[in-house]
């Protein structure tokens, strides 16, 4: 048995080689506290409390998905949805290394099981759900948990009547699920359909980079959308676009600023106006009267449900305080 | 068996069989992107009489890589969106080598709509790489373009099939493929990227686009499989290329059977069912199950004869 044991040290061994040979150099990065543009550097909880905006330039540092909702949602009132979901790896997929890999070593550098989490919360005392993605974790990327977890926060948001808002922050499509990667652009679009169809309004934040796969499904969908600034919006990378077409890229293409010009968004708001901004986008919506464009599915709530959700939950001390999306 | 051979021979009889499989799914992926294969219009020309093509977004402009058109099908009246490539140098630059833009999203979102009021099911035929990566396509709003066509066919109330025909390339292919029964030609495939795509970001090599396709299966099997296609359609022995007349012939089968079935159900219920589909679609671990993975039924891989 001990013959059987050695060659198969050996086997690994020589995968492993390969696998470091192919890889190539890491490029050097400047300290992730460091800002880009002007160079300031900042400490960690210094950063954290200006948002993760630089205080001389202005320039937006990544946001990861647990401290974005820090920053949106009131203190304490975030309840977590469809929380416990892991990345299969349908496809046994590997490139340099094997998917299951890069899932475990995205997990230990962000505390996360996948790009997006979601929760019921409150902003500025208004109810909703609220969905955040990491681009931390494999570039934000759209596998089949993220679709799950922006399905079953919309399914929360349509049955109880209270508004969705996402913030989005992706590459697109995750290419280590490949073709289940792609359905899930139709099935978060199949989610916003039953927001639409339920009078449910839907507010989308776009963050630096929002591209692929999730701009064009959930993430360009909503009721409202605004960016950050300089976020790039883009359907193809500007290096596809100037590869496929040879043409000299604009020094803004596809950035939040040129988008707005062109008509694909509402705003573009500094992170510091965000959560104002937000506040005053559901208080208009709640003061709306809801009027369900179609009745013809027993999804549509009867007119008048978000008002009553509305009075109910402000009713409770603690807002929404359960969530039926998620194992408890 | 396996364990009594020395080791070299194992690691050679792996990385064998794993370049035989590569160079099978390779081989499909030249297949569905061969030009003899029947592009969008040639099935319409085998599969409806009374063809009546529809131009242009009624925005000022008409974008000749998507064609679409009302024709009378076994019957019914159906509407058809498709993407069409073209053959020649000329014909290819026509058609921007089948990558809409959000002009072309636009003219199937207006068809769409035009099928819903006027009661035509909707059939889209689906052989794209992509969507147009163009400065001017972004400008115009490539990916709101895609999220709404997609909106749109969610919403439709009358039945849709959608048919992977040839290539099935990212967002740009499924803008027109959310429907309420997906069919794949045998030979056809169905990526969230190109090999090309794929290798140039993972291994940062275009050259490892073998390995790229090898790796995410782009194949109808695989696709049916994973639970992403209802139906895949055989072709005429040896692909489609070989006989336009009978691999028309074999999909106007399947398309009529696809619809016999979806009018079959409750036409209240139809948009919650659609929904349903793809509500369902994706492989992940709950709480360390796996969750998703579907169930064949036997006997449903292939359909039509």
């Amino acid at each position: 048995m001990a013959s059987h044991e050695e060659p198969e040290d050996i086997q690994v061994e020589v995968e492993r080689e390969e696998t470091e040979r192919e890889q190539p150099p890491a490029p050097v990065r400047p300290h992730p506290n460091t800002c880009p543009v002007c160079n300031s550097h900042y400490r960690e909880d210094e950063l954290r409390d200006l948002l993760r905006v630089c205080r001389v330039c202005g320039h937006h540092f990544p946001v990861g998905a647990e401290e974005r909702i820090e920053q949106l949602a009131d203190g304490g009132s975030f309840r977590p949805i469809a929380e416990g979901l892991r990345s299969a790896d349908p496809l046994a997929f590997t490139d340099l290394r094997p998917y299951t890999e890069r899932l475990s070593e995205a997990e230990v550098a962000t505390g996360l099981g996948d790009a997006m989490i979601a929760g019921a919360a409150t902003i500025e005392g208004m109810p909703c759900v609220l969905c955040s993605m990491d681009f931390a974790f494999m570039g934000g990327s759209m596998g089949s948990v993220v679709g799950e977890v922006f399905t079953r926060a919309s399914d929360v948001a349509a049955e109880r009547g209270i508004p969705l808002v996402s913030v989005a922050a992706s590459g697109g499509a995750r290419m280590q699920e490949n073709v289940l990667a792609l359905m899930q652009m139709a099935k978060t679009v199949c989610a916003v359909d039953l927001l639409r169809e339920s009078g449910v309004p839907y507010v989308s934040v776009l963050a630096h980079p929002t591209t692929g796969g999730v701009i064009a499904s959930f993430a360009a969908l909503g009721d409202f959308v605004v960016a950050e600034p300089d976020a790039l919006l883009s359907f193809a990378g500007p290096r596809v676009v100037q590869e496929t077409t040879r043409e000299t890229l604009p020094e803004d293409f596809g950035r939040a600023e040129s988008s707005l010009e062109h008509g694909l968004i509402d705003a573009v708001i500094k992170r510091p106006e965000l959560k104002d901004e937000l506040g005053r986008i559901l208080r208009l919506c709640a003061g709306g009267t809801l009027v369900p464009m179609e009745l013809d599915s027993e999804t549509a709530p009867p007119p008048g449900i978000m008002a009553r959700v509305l009075r109910f939950l402000r009713s409770t001390p603690h807002g929404p305080s359960h969530t039926n999306g998620g194992p408890a | 068996m396996n364990s009594r051979l020395p080791t070299p021979f194992r690691g050679l009889r792996r990385r064998l069989a794993e370049r035989a499989a590569e160079s099978d799914i390779w081989d499909a992926v030249q297949l569905a992107r061969d030009d003899g294969r029947p592009y969008t219009l040639d099935y319409v020309e085998h599969l409806v009489d009374e063809w009546v093509e529809l131009h242009g977004d009624r925005q000022g402009t008409d974008d000749h890589a998507i064609v679409a058109g009302v024709g009378s099908f076994r019957g019914r009246t159906i509407a058809i969106v498709g993407h069409q490539k073209g053959r020649d140098l000329k014909e290819r630059a026509f058609r921007n080598f089948g990558m809409a833009q959000p002009q072309g999203y636009a003219k199937a979102r207006r068809i769409f709509a035009l099928a819903d009021r006027l009661g035509f099911p909707v059939v889209t035929m689906i052989d794209t790489p992509g969507a147009y990566p163009g400065v001017e396509s972004e400008q115009a709003g490539q990916a709101a373009a895609i999220a709404q066509s997609m909106l749109e066919m969610v919403r439709l109330r009358v039945p849709s099939v959608a048919c992977v025909i040839g290539e099935g390339g990212s967002g740009g292919a499924l803008a027109i493929g959310v429907a309420d029964r997906v069919l794949m030609l045998e030979h056809a495939i169905y990526s969230v990227i190109s090999p090309e795509g794929c290798a140039t970001i993972l291994w940062r090599d275009v050259n490892q686009r073998r390995k790229a396709a090898a790796a995410f299966k782009p194949t109808a099997r695989f696709s049916y499989e994973l639970g992403v296609v209802d139906t895949v359609v055989p072709e005429p022995s040896g692909g489609a290329h070989k006989d336009h007349e009978r691999a028309a012939r074999l999909l106007g089968d399947a398309i009529a059977h696809a619809l016999d079935s979806i009018e079959a159900e409750p036409i209240e219920q139809r948009r919650t069912l659609r929904r349903a589909k793809f509500r369902r679609m994706g492989v992940w671990l709950e709480n360390g199950v796996v969750v998703g993975e579907k169930e064949p039924e036997p006997g449903a891989l292939v359909a039509g004869d």
